[in-house]
């Protein structure tokens, strides 16, 4: 997030798109229900008509994938009637005129026709933000997950850029992070293009860094390879050992079919988990871990705050600390590692060798967390980013981008669009909430129709269905509810039976590698 | 602007109550239906002062405090008001505070133990509502409820669900869902911050349920396991048993505020179902294994592949879940020990 949970509370307006935020993050969504109450207005973007959409001023209900044509028709209108804030755009952004030539391409009809968003809202919606500033743009998955991930989020910092939303608080680009240290995992380089900090592997100057501080001769020169061409790599043995921390593969990733076969395809697997999960039957060595509340650490939230765990308990049995681990690992490989707590990691090699947290230690940290950048030890964190429009690079620039379809969209054969998101009582493949009570409150999955589709298809409430794709098919109860539009159908994936993802499309935006989870093509029938 | 607490003057700023004043300076009004960051109701009357020149006691938390104003908080006129009030809800309150879970963290409690009320002088009515504790996680008891009505305020005010109101008139006053459902047949989201609101037994929380006395337990203030938000909890710790999560009063960002899963999913890790020895795969079926001899064969594995393929051959993935000092280990054994930048997580997917 360029700005803070804690601006929500004052602002004064939100354009939220494609974030489910009351059941994904329902805490940060009270600041802005709190907002609302005190005169905030708020846009939401979505093609569910879910909470946050039933307190909108207006509710844009586009077509799912159809967002930068939405956004670039909106910023059409922007341009089109003078609403754009001309001197933040003169003296802050580059690369204007091209990108102002390609939003004429988008004018407001040609944006409500592929968005299904009447041309009148698009323009009232245009008009609304350009009253109240500054307004804050949050999103979350149902901008990344399509094969067009990185472009709908340029789409949105195009739009914020135009508004001169940026630099200020209670503005800015605000994407929700879903997993608790998610942040936190590309902060410490858990990337295959950068070291801890971003800081580039294929930078030689880097390289010598770490080799120094890392006490190696070399470190290797070239970017290596993203989670999905990991898997890819496993059935012909270009990936021969794959090791996995944490993470139950074998239920998040699209097409479970096609995951469990890379699964079964490893040579060597291994497996660091706290639970055993459908991922860790693959696995060929599985390593007890311990969980969180059994070691000291930090975690990096959304806002780039990073907090402090703490330990409360020991691990059970014989599970370990995943740090000991990984350093018991490097010693029986020849590497012998200095710091033997979480506390040496941090203060002695984290905070040391990544330039923008280098003012966080745990001293620090014992109360409310530091966002970074935090520089140096007398710095008090920043709350929000690009301060008065002062961009990492310089100037904030312009992306142009184009709209494109999800790269599967419905046919005759499979006639209803899924798309796939996350549930307030459940949380990813319910290692967790399914082992403290949270069944009581979501027992299974279910198929979210429109009420005109249920009269269509003759499906009642409740009523078990096949949902099928060209992947697999699921049988699942039916939820008829108006959150969803005819043509629809939404599911999660909290649960291994009536996973959405044996449905889900295993195509990936091609920079990122983000995977389609929000748009493929589905079949309902009736048992 | 300067007031007159007990006869010390004490600094504060326009637009402060009395009350907030007061607690600024190290005084202790005692308070029940008070929340800091709500509009005062003044509907308790246990904050009541003596103000110089009023002739009626005020109730602190909803007075503004004035240049020169003298405000008495310990008189006998004050303390004999709040003790006949406590007296008041005393009169109808199940004194079985030998078995509630509230027990000494209970502000009923604690005020009449200060104030030496020992019983009613107005035994009255009471209350015979049935117990609700149809859910795994919050107990409804509104035999015990005092009426303060903080838990529909946080519910309306702060987390915006609107799941519970009052309905009735007078002594028959009840907090309730619409058609007084239980909470799971209700709007109700669950994230309990009417529990954490409660000043009295009325609400508890289900899970911790004999697991720990108030005085028993350490809090120990750690981030959420689940979303990005980064919320601060309190656990409450007895032993190595965390017998509650409150969310961290003040605490950047969530400000006291928590959901279903930050408050009541944190027991999963108590589970029998945990990974507790290393395992090896024999023959398609997992055996127990020493750490020494699981970590043997993983390093030979990969010094075995390394020197056969190249360490361009070994991938692996890290945990959004776990702590950054594990990431950065993670990433660090796969660049400096492995050799390959074959490093990602689920960030992408």
């Amino acid at each position: 997030m360029t700005n803070s949970f804690g601006e929500f509370a004052d602002a004064k307006m939100f354009l939220c798109i494609g974030t489910n935020m009351t059941e994904a993050h329902p805490v940060a969504a009270t600041f802005l229900k709190n907002a609302l109450r005190k005169g905030a207005k708020l846009v939401v973007v979505d093609p569910r008509r879910q909470p946050l959409a039933k307190l909108a001023d207006i509710h844009c209900q586009i077509n799912v994938g159809s967002d930068i044509a939405f956004l670039n028709g909106l910023m059409n209108v922007i341009i089109d009637e003078n609403l754009y804030d001309k001197e933040f755009v003169a003296n802050r952004c580059d690369n204007f005129e091209a990108f102002k030539a390609k939003i004429m391409e988008y004018p407001v009809e040609r944006a409500a026709e592929i968005s299904g968003v009447e041309p009148e809202t698009i323009r009232e919606v245009a008009r609304l933000l350009a009253t109240v500033k500054p307004a804050m743009l949050c999103y979350t998955l149902g901008i990344t997950e399509h094969t067009t991930g990185k472009d709908n989020v340029m789409s949105t910092a195009n739009l914020q850029l135009l508004l001169g939303n940026m630099g200020m608080p209670s503005a800015g680009v605000n994407p929700l992070r879903g997993q608790n240290n998610v942040q936190g995992a590309c902060d410490m380089g858990a990337l295959p293009n950068v070291f801890p900090g971003y800081q580039k592997v294929v930078d030689q100057a880097m390289r010598e860094k770490f080799a120094k501080a890392w006490n190696v001769e070399k470190l290797p020169e070239n970017n290596g390879m993203m989670m999905p061409h990991m898997m890819e790599a496993l059935p012909d043995k270009k990936i021969r050992a794959f090791y996995v921390f944490g993470e139950n593969l074998a239920n998040t990733e699209p097409d479970i079919h096609k995951v469990e076969h890379e699964l079964a395809s490893a040579e060597f697997l291994v497996c660091q988990d706290i639970f055993p999960t459908e991922t860790t039957r693959f696995a060929h060595v599985v390593f007890p871990a311990a969980s969180w509340s059994e070691d000291d650490g930090t975690f990096s939230s959304s806002e780039r705050r990073v907090n402090r765990v703490r330990k409360v308990k020991t691990p059970p049995g014989e599970a370990k600390p995943n740090w000991w681990i990984f350093k018991e690992i490097a010693k029986r490989m020849g590497h012998t590692w200095e710091s033997n707590s979480s506390q040496e990691i941090w203060d002695n090699e984290v905070s040391v060798l990544a330039p923008a947290l280098g003012g966080i230690k745990y001293s620090r940290i014992e109360e409310d967390g530091l966002q970074w950048p935090c520089p140096t030890l007398e710095h008090p964190g920043t709350a929000f980013l690009h301060r008065d429009g002062m961009f990492t690079h310089g100037k904030g620039v312009f992306n142009p981008v184009d709209w494109k379809a999800p790269a599967e969209i419905p046919d005759r054969e499979y006639p209803f669009v899924l798309s796939t998101g996350r549930r307030l009582y459940q949380y990813h493949t319910r290692t967790q909430t399914g082992r403290s009570g949270m069944n009581f409150l979501m027992s299974e999955e279910t198929a979210d129709i429109s009420p005109a589709d249920a009269q269509k298809l003759g499906i009642q409430q409740d009523e078990r269905i096949k949902v099928r794709s060209r992947r697999g098919e699921v049988e699942v109860r039916a939820r008829v509810t108006e959150q969803v539009p005819p043509g629809m159908v939404w599911m999660s994936f909290h649960f291994r039976e009536g996973s959405a993802n044996w449905l889900t499309n295993a195509v990936y935006d091609p920079a990122t590698m983000t995977a389609e989870y929000k748009a493929c093509a589905v079949n309902l029938e009736r048992l | 602007m300067k007031i007159t607490i007990n006869g010390k003057s004490c600094e504060g700023v326009e637009g402060q109550t009395v009350l907030e004043v007061a607690r600024a300076s190290g005084f202790n009004i005692p308070t029940l239906c008070h929340l800091a960051d709500l509009t005062p109701t003044g509907a308790c009357r246990i904050c009541v002062v003596e103000v110089d020149g009023m002739r009626n006691l005020v109730a602190a938390c909803s007075t503004p405090a004035a240049d020169g104003m003298v405000v008495r908080t310990d008189s006998e006129r004050v303390l004999s008001a709040r003790r006949f009030i406590v007296e008041l809800l005393v009169s109808c309150h199940p004194l079985d505070c030998m078995t509630c879970e509230k027990t000494g963290d209970c502000t009923l409690q604690n005020l009449a133990y200060e104030l030496g009320v020992t019983g009613s002088r107005m035994e009255g009515d009471r209350y015979d509502y049935p117990v609700d504790s149809s859910n795994p996680f919050i107990v409804r008891d509104y035999n015990k409820c005092i009426l303060c009505l903080k838990c529909v305020r946080v519910c309306n005010e702060i987390q915006g669900i609107e799941a519970i109101k009052t309905t009735q008139r007078g002594f028959d006053t009840k907090v309730a869902t619409a058609y007084d459902n239980t909470l799971q047949d209700s709007t109700c989201v669950f994230c309990g911050q009417c529990v954490q609101a409660c000043p009295v037994g009325a609400l508890t929380e289900k899970k911790a349920k004999g697991l720990g006395r108030a005085w028993e337990t350490r809090k120990v203030r750690t981030t959420c396991p689940y979303c990005g938000v980064g919320c601060q909890q309190e656990l409450h710790v007895k032993g190595e048993q965390i017998v509650k999560v409150t969310a961290a009063e003040g605490a950047s960002p969530n400000k006291g505020r928590l959901c279903v899963k930050g408050r009541f999913g944190y027991d999963f890790i108590y589970s029998n179902e945990r990974l507790t020895a290393p395992l090896i795969k024999e023959n398609g079926s997992f055996r127990e294994a020493s750490w020494d001899e699981a970590l043997d064969l993983v390093a030979n594995k990969f010094k075995q592949i390394i020197a056969e393929s190249g360490p361009d051959a070994i991938a692996g993935v890290s945990c959004a879940r776990s702590i950054n000092e594990d990431s950065y280990q993670m990433q660090k054994l796969f660049r400096a020990v492995i050799g390959t930048n074959n490093i990602d997580h689920c960030a992408r997917t």
